[in-house]
């Protein structure tokens, strides 16, 4: 008797499992099924503030940047804080791959050129195969066409050129924060003083909180590696805010860098936060 | 007690043949938005579903995620900014099929198909009655289906500045090809 009730348990038990949820069954069919999965907007534009990001557009697509830098806040009532003052950048990037992209721009700062072009090498993703990291190379070439100061020497084209080499490692730890180192190396044909190496090495720190699904706190640092520049020269620090509308970012900033291209900013900035010598500026980008 | 176990045993096939269940991973599921501004069309060839005749009970899942738009950004903004598919993975409907004695699968023919639905996406949940058709095609079953959907049913909120590039009424289609579920242990 105790042998049957525990068949009829059995049954019932399995008359019971036949009786789940059909979404039991669903979830059972697909529980071996684990993709790879890239992890998305790590940042919301190209730039994060001076700097690029990891993020690249999407094969085929076109982002338009305008980058303005106004003077600097202290230099008061005449200048109106700084907003008579700008220097300003054009860019283009252009999506040549999912994985490559390339771009030029022009500033206004020592009418500048550059060439760039940004390769992915390791894109963050989790399921199967999971890679806690973005890396990106970005190769930067820059031609001044200033006119050469009449002061009876030599120069050369070759002293309108200077390179930026830099290692993009992004990572975005959650939905909000999203981290991003910045090795560099900068190379100038043509240096102002004998104390500025030709050769400059540099690591930039950068990132962002998202406060709302549009609205990001943005910052940026580099740290230039001591005794390679003249000791006017300061380390570049940026904060801002990214506001995301459509196809639009746009990023609203303070800096103390009047440069709007990599060899620029990093080897050349002069004013100091401390005192007050800070500008605001923009990047407005558009993606077509 | 031989003949329990065998009872037993054919209990356990006569369970397996009888509670016959659809099933497919790659289920389509497209949406379109369709404004003067602009058009925005995504394709989910990911989605899964299963079907149970016996019950009329229909459970279908998809990845938000999956969804692929013509453009990056827009796949971004879909993610990112409405359906937060970070917070919510997964976009899952649990219908009942209402007309089931109606609905003849064993000869050729078009089935017309009424469901009772709720569809949870968004973290929000929200009831349909969706129309659609069933057709037995060699042993599958081809399940389709048209019904619209708005971004408000699931609070997924539109700021301002995109109001009018984004449909108030957006189009789902869906084609399922389901295959007879084999018992997988």
């Amino acid at each position: 008797m105790r042998k049957i009730t525990l068949i009829l348990l059995i049954l019932f038990w399995g008359w019971g499992s036949n009786a789940q949820n059909i979404e039991d069954i669903l979830n059972y069919q697909l529980k071996d099924e684990v993709k790879t999965e890239l992890v998305p907007a790590t940042f919301k534009s190209i730039m994060l503030i001076n700097s690029h990001t990891t993020k690249l557009p999407d094969k085929g697509e076109w982002v338009l940047l305008i980058s303005h830098r106004f003077g600097n806040f202290s230099s008061g009532f005449s200048d109106l804080w700084g907003l008579d003052l700008a220097t300003i950048r054009l860019g283009i990037e252009y999506g040549l791959t999912p994985t490559t992209s390339l771009g030029f721009g022009r500033s206004t700062y020592k009418s500048n050129f550059d060439l760039f072009a940004k390769q992915l090498i390791l894109r963050q993703s989790v399921g199967e195969k999971s890679v806690p990291m973005t890396l990106a190379l970005l190769g930067v070439a820059n031609i001044t066409s200033d006119k050469w100061p009449d002061d009876g020497r030599d120069y050369l084209f070759a002293h309108r050129m200077s390179y930026t080499l830099q290692l993009l490692a992004s990572r975005k730890f959650n939905r909000s924060i999203s981290l991003q180192l910045m090795p560099t190396f900068v190379h100038r044909n043509l240096v102002a003083t004998p104390a500025d190496h030709n050769d400059i090495l540099a690591m930039g720190v950068g990132g962002r909180v998202k406060v709302s699904n549009r609205v990001a706190l943005t910052g940026e640092y580099h740290y230039v590696l001591p005794n390679q520049t003249a000791a006017s020269i300061v380390n570049p620090l940026s904060l801002g805010v990214d506001i995301e509308t459509g196809g639009h970012v746009f990023q609203l900033f303070v800096t103390n860098a009047s440069a709007i291209y990599d060899a620029g900013f990093i080897t050349e900035t002069t004013s100091k936060w401390v005192n007050g010598d800070i500008r605001f500026g923009f990047n407005i980008s558009r993606t077509f | 007690m031989k003949k329990l176990i065998l009872s037993f045993l054919l209990f356990l096939a006569f369970t397996v043949l009888y509670g016959q269940k659809y099933f497919t991973r790659n289920g389509y599921v497209r949406f379109f938005s369709e404004t003067p501004v602009e058009n925005i069309e995504a394709k989910n060839y990911q989605a899964s579903c299963i079907v149970d005749l016996e019950t009329g009970e229909v459970v279908s899942k998809m990845l938000m995620t999956a969804f692929q738009f013509d453009k990056a950004l827009m796949q971004e903004h879909f993610n990112e900014n409405y359906v937060e598919s970070d917070k919510f993975p997964q976009a899952i409907l649990k219908a009942k099929i209402v007309n089931l004695k109606e609905i003849d699968l064993s000869k050729s023919g078009i089935n017309h198909v009424v469901l009772e639905a709720d569809i949870t996406l968004h973290g929000v949940s929200h009831h349909y009655s969706i129309n659609g058709t069933a057709e037995n095609q060699n042993g599958k079953i081809i399940a389709q289906s048209s019904f619209i959907v708005k971004p408000s049913d699931f609070e997924i909120k539109i700021p301002k500045a995109v109001e009018n590039n984004i449909a108030k009424e957006v189009q789902v289609s869906v084609k399922f090809e389901l295959e007879p579920l084999k018992s997988k242990q």
